[in-house]
């Protein structure tokens, strides 16, 4: 499903104006990164994709559906919002029941939440904590919860607010495979971070965010090559690309694979 | 006499069935910037809480051994003597900011009004830790009006305001910009330099080979490597392990298979890695 974000300018009650004119379109099956320095908005702009921030001026479509003249709970079968802090988003007794409540509330039909819940436990590796309270779990396996509740919702898009802040190296790599698989799917994939070598591995085009506005739009390649104007929003390009410039390397590389091609 | 020392420290959390700390020992030198890495589960937060006090004062639960700073031994002090001595920066600074403030600046002085601090110390003491970590542009903000990376240096500079004689910092740039993140890694270095003891739990390891004097990866509870940056961040038990690495030290390693790194030791830093790859260049 295609998001389509017009002019759009957020203005907080305190008067703080956190978005100043975005304008961007991220087409269906696409899957984005956000990055951007600490108050840049990706969060107030996040928050606009599932209804839980309305406009100050412009417009946000989520497919056919302009955001204000929808609630947050019917956004919520298009948009699946997996929070930053896992603690802010569980809040029932066993992973089993976390994990079917999104799609129960939906109204899916029975045999459809079942199999859209043992799809998403399979997907994020829960297979034999279904039992167990989310509290007892340890918080990277909270994290594992938050995004299986949302993907058992079987939204057309799904937005991540850094998924991999606090999570180790086994697990960065659980999330990412998740990612690929919504991608296998055909679904829309919006995700914000500062991980930036988990930016480059993982996605085809990014987007910087600097002061309300849209820095750089591109290519993964394109947008993390350019160091001067990145480092405006705070954010460096990932850990290869500053050594393949070091290098001298002719080409921007950003991931593993190029590198090496690059030496040989 | 090291700074802090750990001996034999086992705990077990009262609804755990397995301790999150065996049997672990260290010792930290006055001045000394310590990181600590591990995967989920390793124990690093306990051994934060157990630091700062707040094992076994607040949690409760069995402990064994010891914990010591500046000679005073845990198991013998209040949490309230305890604090005046040592500061932790919480992972998520949601659970730390009081709630009690309405500006940013108001926040900051918490810890100063709470031991009395007289006024005119107080704003100076505030405004210089504030320039120190760069949020001198939120003094009027609320507190829960920011930003995660925003709110994560306020949490910080409301530790470091206090001057403790031993800052823990529980994976203190999670939320943060990089740019920012290793903006924080300086000050903190600075903060050692002046002869502030620091044990940092983080997974950015280019910043921790960059600022840190030592690593000590935990696993399970247990310390499975300490040392130099250099000779823990760089060995193979550590992706065994299902520790991060650099991305310039997994790139070496495949390099290495090639015959496309020629070095005997892998790198950590950018620095390193342009410096051996250079070699295979000109070769």
């Amino acid at each position: 499903m295609k998001i389509a974000i017009d002019k759009l300018h957020f203005t907080y009650p305190i008067g703080l104006e956190a978005l100043k004119g975005i304008s961007l379109v991220v087409e269906p099956g696409e899957q984005v990164a956000i990055v951007g320095q600490n108050g840049a908005g990706k969060t107030t702009l996040a928050r606009h994709l599932n209804g839980l921030l309305k406009p100050t001026s412009g417009s946000v479509f989520i497919g056919d559906w302009e955001t204000t003249k929808f609630s947050t709970a019917k956004l919520a079968a298009r948009v699946g919002y997996v929070f930053q802090n896992p603690d802010e988003q569980l809040f029932s007794r066993d992973v089993v029941t976390e994990v079917s409540f999104g799609p129960r509330n939906l109204g899916y039909a029975k045999g459809k939440v079942d199999e859209l819940v043992e799809r998403a436990m399979a997907l994020t590796e829960l297979n034999g904590k279904a039992e167990a309270n989310p509290y007892d779990l340890s918080p990277a396996w909270r994290k594992m919860v938050a995004l299986a509740s949302i993907i058992a919702m079987d939204t057309p898009i799904v937005i991540f607010d850094e998924p991999t802040t606090g999570q180790d190296a086994v697990n960065v790599a659980r999330i990412a495979h998740v990612i690929s698989e919504l991608k296998r799917e055909g679904r829309t994939v919006v995700v914000i971070t500062h991980d930036i070598d988990f930016c480059a591995e993982n996605f085809e085009r990014v987007i910087a965010l600097s002061q309300g506005r849209v820095l750089l739009d591109g290519s993964t390649r394109e947008v993390l090559g350019q160091e001067d104007i990145l480092a405006q929003t705070y954010v460096e390009p990932p850990q290869l690309t500053r050594l393949g410039k070091r290098l001298g390397l002719k080409e921007t590389v950003t991931t593993q694979e190029e590198f090496i091609k690059s030496l040989a | 006499m090291a700074f802090v020392v750990l001996k034999n420290l086992t705990y077990l959390y009262p609804t755990s069935e397995k301790p999150v700390l065996r049997n672990l020992s260290f010792h930290i030198q006055e001045g000394e910037f310590v990181a600590v890495v591990g995967p989920n589960g390793a124990g690093k937060s306990t051994l934060c809480y157990a630091l700062a006090g707040f094992v076994p004062h607040f949690f409760k639960g069995e402990i064994s051994g010891e914990i010591e700073v500046n000679g005073r031994k845990s198991s013998e002090s209040t949490l309230d003597e305890w604090v005046l001595n040592v500061g932790l920066a919480f992972q998520n600074p949601f659970n730390q900011i009081s709630g009690a403030k309405y500006t940013v600046f108001e926040e900051i002085a918490f810890g100063l009004e709470n031991i009395g601090v007289p006024r005119e110390e107080m704003k100076k003491r505030v405004e210089d830790a504030m320039s120190l970590t760069g949020i001198g542009d939120l003094a009027d903000r609320s507190p829960y009006s920011l930003s995660g990376g925003q709110q994560q240096r306020v949490a910080l500079t409301s530790i470091l305001v206090m001057r403790p004689r031993l800052l823990v910092l529980d994976e203190p740039t999670s939320q943060m910009d990089p740019i920012g993140a290793r903006e924080v890694f300086g000050v903190v270095r600075k903060m050692a330099e002046e002869g502030m003891t620091v044990v940092m739990v983080e997974h950015k390891v280019e910043w921790i080979a960059n600022f840190a004097d030592r690593v000590i990866a935990l696993k399970e509870g247990q310390i499975l490597l300490e040392g130099s940056a250099s000779e823990v961040l760089t060995s193979e038990a550590l992706v065994e392990n299902g520790f991060g690495v650099s991305r310039y030290t997994s790139a070496a390693r495949e390099a290495k298979k090639k015959g496309l790194w020629k070095k005997e030791r892998l790198p950590v830093t950018l620095d390193e890695a342009a410096e051996g790859f250079n070699l295979t260049r000109n070769a």
